[in-house]
């Protein structure tokens, strides 16, 4: 049945700060790649979605920004289209951003806009909901904004999401850049970063 | 909802808008306070934006973008799940707020009558003696011009 607009969540509830603490939030988690940063979100959000995705759509997504979404998020679609206006595209190479809830359905990275020589920011950016960013697998990450090392622990989905990302160092300055979400933590692995695998 | 019921309605909220939109937002405000509101909250918190303006020279030749107008807009959704839209020109967000808070009460059943009376009616009733006291300040000015005939009178 399709969601009537009686049936929606509501958006932001102090739309200006939560905007701008979300985008800081996001900023210095593209920053500091692998460092977990808060979403301040008092917002309503459609069943599937989490609290960090839902501010952060509100936050970034506009009419110019194309978003795809995975099936498992059809049904956020109309809330997506009030509060956003953001056009829907079902073909993931023209999307500006993509909502995952279900990693392991994750298709293919090279289907995702990678962006051009020129310019390699109209590429997509991917919002992966996650299980946990605080239990789960131990990640390294190196990179710009990174110290020498950073550990993630994280329960991500695909189990070979690092693997995947290597397209990252072969296509630079093409790539995906990946923001993972979990509840309202969201930690970003832009595309410079690079994410290895560490054994227990 | 039968198919007359729902034309009904569409006009209802129609004439509605077309009396809130002239009306000041302190007058709005007064006379929603003073009937009961049911419990309601905001779908779309009131905000400001641009909308482009379309012209056509006479009216039917190739449209034009004319500029930009300042447009404020809010969505409230009554607890029985009826949703009122408010669009005003202009950056006044309160009243973009009681247009869709009204927008919502018409559409419920009970509470329609209520507003009709009690909110619309006084705003209609002066929205109508304005426009009456223009027209009677405009006519009591008005010259009658004559084409006088040359020749024999």
């Amino acid at each position: 049945m399709l969601t009537t607009i009686a049936d929606l969540p509501t958006g932001f509830a102090d739309k200006v700060f939560a905007a701008q603490s979300t985008f800081r939030a996001v900023m210095e988690a593209m920053a500091r790649p692998g460092s977990r940063q808060r979403v301040p979100a008092d917002t309503g959000a459609p069943a599937g979605l989490m609290r960090g995705a839902a501010a952060i759509a509100l936050t970034l997504f506009d009419h110019d920004t194309p978003i795809w979404l995975d099936p498992q998020l059809g049904h956020a679609a109309a809330w997506l289209k009030f509060h956003t206006g953001a056009p829907l595209v079902v073909d993931p190479a023209g999307a500006s951003f993509a909502m995952i809830a279900e990693g392991a359905a994750l298709p293919e990275l090279d289907r995702f806009s990678l962006g051009s020589n020129e310019y390699p920011d109209r590429s997509t950016t991917l919002i992966l909901q996650v299980d946990s960013l605080t239990e789960g697998c131990v990640y390294e990450l190196r990179g710009p904004g990174i110290d020498g090392t950073a550990i993630l622990r994280a329960a991500l989905a695909p189990g070979d999401l690092g693997d995947r990302l290597a397209i990252n160092a072969t296509l630079f300055p093409r790539g995906v850049d990946v923001v993972l979400v979990h509840d309202d933590t969201v930690v970003a692995i832009p595309r410079t970063t690079r994410l290895a695998a560490v054994e227990d | 909802m039968d198919v007359t019921g729902t034309i009904d309605k569409e006009t209802q909220r129609k004439a509605a808008m077309l009396v809130l939109a002239h009306a000041e937002t302190a007058e709005i405000s007064a006379l929603l306070d003073a009937i009961a509101q049911p419990e309601h909250l905001d779908l779309r918190t009131p905000e400001h934006g641009l909308v482009m303006l379309r012209g056509r020279i006479g009216g039917d030749g190739a449209p034009f973008n004319l500029g930009e107008a300042t447009v404020s807009r809010a969505a409230v959704r009554l607890a029985s799940g009826e949703v009122g839209f408010g669009y005003v020109l202009g950056r006044d967000r309160v009243k973009a707020r009681l247009i869709a808070l009204c927008d919502a009460l018409i559409q419920s059943d009970a509470p329609a009558d209520i507003v009709d009376e009690q909110v619309l009616a006084p705003l209609r009733a002066a929205m109508l003696a304005e426009r009456g006291r223009t027209a009677a300040e405009a006519a009591a000015t008005r010259v009658d011009f004559y084409t006088m005939v040359r020749g024999e009178g």
